[in-house]
């Protein structure tokens, strides 16, 4: 990884890594350790003795049902913002791909959406999803549907799976288009003349081969679920009605920024980073051989 | 003989010529197809912005009716000006100018922040050896695990101990070490051939002028890349504001927005709408404009 001919200094090189491993230390091992160190520890009401209680805050937020219930919540919405972000990319990109005129102009009028906050997506669902000032809202309510996610935790669900999923597709497509257009010709064109018709050529062929592209995406997609959704939820639902949407996310946002409770706040951030390791690490163990390190 | 034999031959000609334009019927009508099943994927893309683009030039009354119009109305010029200038008179009274710049600032800090840091740490990884060159590759690859969503409590604590809520450095500096940008420039100094490092070192250039001279005009590509992926990175954040801006003084438009919304009997629709307009107009102008090296920067750097 390091190149054969390199400058001889040997000070110069800690200066350049200073200011990234200042701030790397301060604001990422610092806060990370000291997640892992509270998390053993907890406050009274008053937030004057601190005790020792080893892994108490674990134990207790296993055996909460509404923690419990968090992370079920959490694994439904992710599957579903996952599914439909992805599926709806793919089809878009099998069509952008045909050579067909205008493929670029689709390109560009499918792409713009990553550049919206997940928390301004969850304002433009507002006037589709709300029930006296949105499109669909509204429609259904008249039609006879009683429709309020304020309300239903159900349809509360389905907005915020909506609004989320939304924003992702345009990601999802630019790097699905970017693996169909990878496929050699050659093997489409040797499958079509084997007679394969073209739903048994994309299945049998351009699936297998868009394997790569489709696994690393399901990763991104799971961590976007897990992790940068917090906008949208808090935007639309506020982790309600009853907690219907409240992922795990949501949930230590809620105890460490507002209930203030340190201990289950900081079981919670170490629970959710070896979710983020075991998925990271999933993610480079496929595609080690792409990274040298 | 020869008759029967020309007229097979015609006739196998002219089922060729048939077949064919059957096929070419058939991928006519299969292209035509998929134009209409794209125009309506675009078309469904756009409606959450159609409406409330044209939300935007409704007054508040027609909103709150939830007659939700699909055409423009005459109140374009006010409901901006009023947004752009004054911001929700009911729930937050901060200006959307103010909010617009501090997001601004924001994007802007933490992209060339990020930036900066990056090629440095790189470089220095790349181009040197000394003791600690692993590691330090290694504390930086690692902050890859640990996304602000997962320390929120402690980061948080961090940043109010230091003094820093509410400013502008509690906003951006927590934010501007990246080992993606680190990762990228690492990968694209890998190759620089070596040949031209040593032509600089006979030439009597130190590291530093190499680096100036050399990598940093090489890199311009990789920056411009990293630069619209970062700028839509810092704009959209959510939650780090959320946690560390109490006050209007260095909201971001994002936060602004929601905040706007509060208790929804008050809500002034139409701001909203004009304000999420011009919440969403920067960085989806910054990924059309620079879409080539948008998309490349993206496909590379989650290599």
């Amino acid at each position: 990884m390091r190149k054969k001919v390199i400058f001889p200094q040997i000070g110069l090189p800690y200066l350049l890594l200073l200011p990234q491993l200042a701030i790397t230390s301060v604001f990422f091992f610092l806060p990370a350790g000291q997640a892992i160190w509270f998390s053993f520890l907890r406050q009274d009401a008053f937030g004057i003795r601190t005790e020792f209680v080893g892994f108490e805050n674990f134990v207790e937020l296993v055996q909460d049902p509404l923690y419990l219930e968090s992370l079920w919540i959490t694994l439904v919405f992710s599957f579903w913002v996952t599914a439909l972000a992805m599926s709806v990319a793919l089809g878009l990109a099998v069509l952008a791909d045909r050579h067909i005129r205008g493929a670029t102009a689709y390109k560009t009028l499918l792409i713009w959406p990553y550049a919206i906050a997940p928390a301004v997506a969850a304002v433009l669902w507002i006037f589709i999803f709300h029930p006296q000032v949105g499109l669909l809202g509204r429609f259904l309510n008249g039609i006879g549907v009683a429709w309020d996610y304020k309300l239903n935790g159900t349809q509360a669900l389905i907005t915020v799976v909506v609004a989320s999923a939304w924003k992702q597709v345009s990601y999802n497509f630019l790097f699905f288009l970017a693996g169909l257009q990878s496929i050699p010709r050659s093997v489409l064109e040797a499958a079509a003349i084997d007679g394969a018709s073209p739903a048994r050529r994309f299945w049998t062929v351009v699936f297998p081969l868009l394997s790569p592209t489709t696994f690393f995406l399901l990763v991104i997609n799971l961590t976007y679920a897990f992790f940068d959704t917090f906008g949208v939820i808090d935007a639309l639902t506020k982790g309600g009605p009853a907690k219907a949407t409240t992922t795990l996310i949501y949930r230590a946002y809620i105890d460490g920024r507002v209930n203030l409770d340190l201990g289950s706040s900081s079981a919670q951030s170490v629970v959710l980073m070896l979710a983020v390791i075991a998925l990271t690490a999933v993610q480079f163990r496929f595609i080690e051989r792409k990274v040298h390190y | 003989m020869h008759g029967p034999v020309a007229t097979t031959k015609g006739e196998a000609i002219a089922r060729a010529e048939e077949a064919a334009e059957r096929a070419d019927a058939l991928r006519q009508r299969a292209d035509w197809l998929t134009h209409a099943i794209l125009i309506l994927g675009v078309a469904l893309f756009a409606l959450p912005i159609w409406i409330v683009l044209m939300g935007s030039t409704h007054d508040v009354a027609t909103i709150s009716r939830g007659e939700v119009p699909l055409l423009p109305g005459p109140y374009a010029i006010e409901n901006y000006v009023a947004a752009w200038t004054e911001g929700s008179a009911r729930t937050t009274r901060v200006p959307v100018s103010a909010m617009m710049l501090n997001s601004f600032v924001m994007a802007i800090l933490i992209a060339v922040g990020k930036i900066a840091i990056s090629i440095l740490s790189a470089y220095a990884v790349v181009f040197f050896s000394f003791p600690g060159r692993m590691l330090a590759f290694w504390a930086i690859f690692i902050t890859l695990m640990l996304p602000v969503e997962v320390r929120i409590f402690p980061t948080f604590k961090v940043v109010s101990d230091l003094g820093m809520i509410n400013t502008y450095a509690g906003l951006i500096v927590p934010l501007i070490a990246s080992a993606t940008a680190t990762l990228l420039f690492r990968q694209f100094f890998l190759t620089i051939p070596d040949e031209l490092v040593e032509a600089a070192k006979i030439d009597g250039a130190g590291p530093m002028r190499f680096f100036q001279d050399v990598v940093v005009p090489l890199s311009v590509t990789n920056m411009a890349a990293l630069f619209v992926i970062l700028f839509v990175y810092g704009w959209n954040q959510y939650l780090w504001p959320l946690l560390i801006t109490t006050t209007g003084d260095v909201e971001t438009i994002v936060i602004g927005i929601v905040r706007m919304i509060g208790s929804e009997a008050d809500t002034d629709w139409h701001l909203v709408m004009a304000t999420t307009v011009l919440a969403l107009l920067p960085p989806v102008a910054v990924v059309i404009l620079m879409q080539r090296w948008f998309v490349k920067g993206l496909v590379e750097t989650e290599k």
